[in-house]
């Protein structure tokens, strides 16, 4: 911003580190920021509390779905190839609703974006999250800012060694919840408790255990925020989509320069801005950047260095909100001399209503299939080798494979019927051919598939036809489903 | 031309620092950028790996064969391991199916169904050449040969259920050099009538299905000719594998000429004995497999002694 010529995502040279340029690398600068409380922190412990408790007791959380289905409120049984959600449940067939949930989570992104910039880089990502709990791991045994830089500095000596081994003996700890809280989302969270300690889960729980503890253990409490600035594609993707309506954390450099101490500006008023250069905002910065060098890929929008800000002008006497949420445009009025315009006029704007209603049509949409859905199904097969068999007394006799889908967790028996072929009448299983009906009861058990094969016999004479099989639940709500089939006759030549 | 060519000249450039790789063209010059480090590590990472994996697996082609690696792993021996388990998950079932009496199969419709899988399986190597992949034999389409049997149908020569089923596999039809062997012998009636007698004959038999008018003459000859073996009223007897001529299913084709052709010059078709062959569990399987095809009959236990065949078989 301070020269607007510059794209957001390059950096001036001298941002490039301190290696020379025989150096392409660029060495990390260690980060660690300081202690500071302050709204944004709140918001961002309240987050924190809000996500980790969501994450770690959601596969305890126990749902009543009678005797033959799991009690566990979210389960993704892959074994069973079935996916529960609370009151949903969700088969193979039906993964169209897991695909339109993501969809749903790419345009909320999208949605939050538009409305409240990197918020989700700032505050819900688990990156960010994990970072801020190691972070907190950090300061709980190496003491704040200071002390850590001092104790990195430090030449490894017994207490040195002490400290860090205690340090990454609770990252590891940490890191370990983390991988095991994953796994209760795939299997009986009290079982596989049990099952884990004693050694009797399978290999696969270990070693998903093993991988993600390993990748907390480094992304967490070692790369942190060069996962945000190296890897990950979110912030190439922000920096595609951000524009100059987009809620940024931006320093109001027509405020604050020119930068000098209060001495300074007491000295000589009015050659100085409200910047004291007193560098807090840089101390706190979970990634280690300066806000006052511009918008940049590696700032997240946590806000924090609005609550460092917000405190020193208090203490100085000054109006808060040198550095704050901002959008490009707002800052050019103000520094142009008009009023801070109130943020929530950010939200209301076309683009932010036109993903806002995308993203409701999707859910809405989504919320009436679920609605609606039956959870009774049917498909006929014909037998394609042979197409028909003629049988003795003249008659034809076709083959179907059929399946009844039960998707309540109950069992029920059904009905399944011939609709069309007059004449034709089936058998299938215990029934003989003796027996054969225009219908036949089927029992499927609970939360199962049932294939059956059904034989359909017409008398000699009777034309190829379309007809269909029906199928009806014999319960109160009697849903059903349909199957459209062809009845293949042997051709003229024979 | 040679003489006009420059020496690469290796220089550093002033905007990166980097040295250059001494190349240029039309004043376009590449940097020697070096490698980023973890790119390097990963392929010393790299070296390391394949220097235990040389050790450790089957790596050197040599004339005969790959050297063979400490571990003495390699993909044959992978396979022989997945085969002798995936045998030994069968032994149960093959063992539970020698032991039970095919008449008694299907009570136990658990083994039943094993039963039939195993079937299918064997059917499609062993029978799909005559009988078609769909056992529906000469039937399958109009151009076939005839004569092979659909196996779908409730049309049986010798029987349906599944021990009469498992007995046509076990001895064929027609099989020489077994004594047990299901045997039946159309004999041919060339030079034995005139045309006007065979026209009438064909009449006849066409006549229990109502496809041809009754002719008298065909009635005398069919009664002292064929009667014996087909019935009187053309239903075919199975103790003698005589087909059923009343109903809709010829083995040889239904149409005159080749009713008429069947009377002249029959064809008698023959099917494999199966003993010997394949096991006595693998043929159990398949007789259950034929049997769930659509045509198969229940098992009416009859007053003679209970054949011993199964037990017999080793």
């Amino acid at each position: 911003m301070n020269n607007p010529d510059v794209s957001w995502t390059e950096h001036s040279r001298s941002d490039l580190g301190s290696g020379g340029p025989e150096e392409l690398f660029e060495k990390r600068k260690q980060v660690h920021p300081q202690r500071i409380d302050g709204n944004f922190r709140r918001f961002k412990w309240l987050v924190m509390i809000a996500t980790l408790a969501i994450y770690y007791i959601t596969p305890w959380l126990r749902w009543d779905r009678g005797p033959f289905a799991p009690d566990q409120a979210v389960l993704v049984d892959l074994a069973n190839r079935r996916f529960y959600m609370f009151g949903i449940e969700i088969w193979p067939h039906e993964f169209y609703f897991v695909a339109g949930l993501l969809i749903m989570a790419g345009i909320g992104l999208f949605l939050v974006t538009s409305a409240v910039g990197r918020a989700w880089c700032g505050y819900a990502c688990p990156q960010t999250v994990w970072t801020d709990l190691f972070q907190h791991v950090d300061r709980f045994v190496d003491g704040d800012r200071n002390a850590r830089m001092r104790l990195d500095k430090a030449p490894w000596g017994a207490s040195k060694i002490a400290r860090r081994s205690f340090k990454w003996a609770i990252y590891l700890f940490i890191s370990f919840w983390t991988g095991g809280a994953w796994i209760m989302y795939f299997a009986d969270a009290p079982t596989l408790t049990a099952d884990f300690w004693t050694g009797n889960a399978a290999a696969i729980a270990y070693i998903t255990v093993a991988i993600l503890t390993l990748m907390t253990f480094t992304l967490g409490g070692f790369m942190r925020e060069q996962v945000c600035i190296y890897m990950c594609p979110w912030p190439r993707i922000q920096s595609a989509m951000l524009d100059e309506k987009s809620l940024l954390v931006t320093y109001k450099d027509w405020r604050g320069e020119k930068r000098g101490s209060v001495k300074k500006s007491e000295k000589s008023p009015g050659e100085y801005g409200d910047c004291i250069d007193c560098n807090q905002c840089v101390a706190v910065c979970p990634t280690g950047i300066d806000i006052r060098e511009g918008p940049q890929i590696g700032c997240i929008t946590c806000g924090l260095c609005i609550d460092a800000c917000d405190r020193v002008m208090s203490e100085v006497g000054r109006p808060r909100g040198l550095i704050d949420y901002a959008t490009l445009d707002d800052c050019d009025a103000e520094a142009a001399g008009a009023e801070p315009r109130p943020v929530w006029k950010t939200l209301l704007r076309p683009r932010t209503l036109i993903y806002f209603s995308i993203w409701g049509g999707i859910g809405l949409a989504l919320l009436f299939a679920l609605g609606t859905r039956t959870h009774t199904e049917l498909s006929a097969a014909a037998d394609r080798n042979p197409p028909f068999m003629l049988m003795s007394d003249g008659s034809v006799r076709n083959a179907f494979t059929l399946k009844i889908r039960n998707m309540e967790s109950r069992p029920r028996t059904f009905t399944v019927a011939l609709d069309g072929l007059d004449g034709g009448v089936m058998w299938s299983g215990t029934v003989s051919r003796d027996n054969a009906a225009r219908a036949l009861t089927i029992a499927v058990e609970p939360d199962q598939t049932k294939p059956i094969r059904a034989y359909v016999v017409a008398p000699a004479g009777t034309a190829a036809a379309d007809f269909a099989f029906t199928v009806t639940s014999n319960d109160e709500q009697a849903e059903t489903d349909r199957s459209e089939v062809r009845f293949v006759v042997p051709g003229a030549e024979q | 031309m040679m003489a006009n060519r420059k020496e690469p000249v290796q220089r550093i450039d002033e905007a990166t620092g980097t040295k250059t790789v001494g190349h240029e063209w039309d004043g376009i010059e590449e940097l020697d950028t070096p490698m980023p480090r973890w790119w390097l590590w990963t392929f010393y990472l790299c070296i390391l790996f394949s220097i235990v994996y040389v050790v450790l697996y089957p790596a050197w082609p040599m004339l005969e064969k790959a050297t063979e690696g400490t571990l003495g792993w390699s993909s044959r021996g992978d396979l022989a391991n997945e085969i002798s388990v995936a045998d030994q998950a069968r032994t149960t079932v093959n063992e539970q199916l020698a032991r039970i009496p095919i008449e008694r199969l299907s009570e136990d419709s658990a083994l039943m169904q094993q039963a039939v899988a195993g079937g299918r399986a064997a059917f499609l190597v062993n029978c799909v050449q005559c009988h078609g992949s769909g056992a529906a034999g000469s039937m399958a389409s109009s151009s076939l040969a005839k004569g092979y049997p659909n196996l779908n149908d409730d049309d049986w020569l010798w029987g349906g259920d599944l021990k009469a089923i498992e007995y046509t596999l076990t001895h064929g039809i027609r099989q020489q050099g077994d004594e047990k062997t299901r045997f039946s012998q159309m004999p041919g009636f060339t030079g034995v009538f005139d045309d006007a007698q065979v026209e009438g004959l064909v009449d006849h038999v066409l006549a229990f299905s109502g496809k041809a008018k009754p002719s008298a003459v065909g009635a005398e000859l069919y009664a002292n000719n064929c009667a014996s073996c087909h019935g009187a009223n053309g239903l075919g007897d199975r103790a003698q594998g005589a087909p059923n001529l009343a109903d809709a299913i010829w083995l040889y084709g239904g149409a005159r000429s080749e009713v008429r052709r069947q009377i002249l010059a029959p064809r008698n078709g023959m099917m494999p004995k199966w003993e010997g062959r394949l096991d006595p569990v693998t043929i159990k399987m398949l007789a259950a497999y034929v049997h769930s095809l659509g045509g198969g009959e229940d098992f009416v236990e009859v007053a003679e002694s209970p054949a011993v065949e199964v037990d017999e078989q080793p």
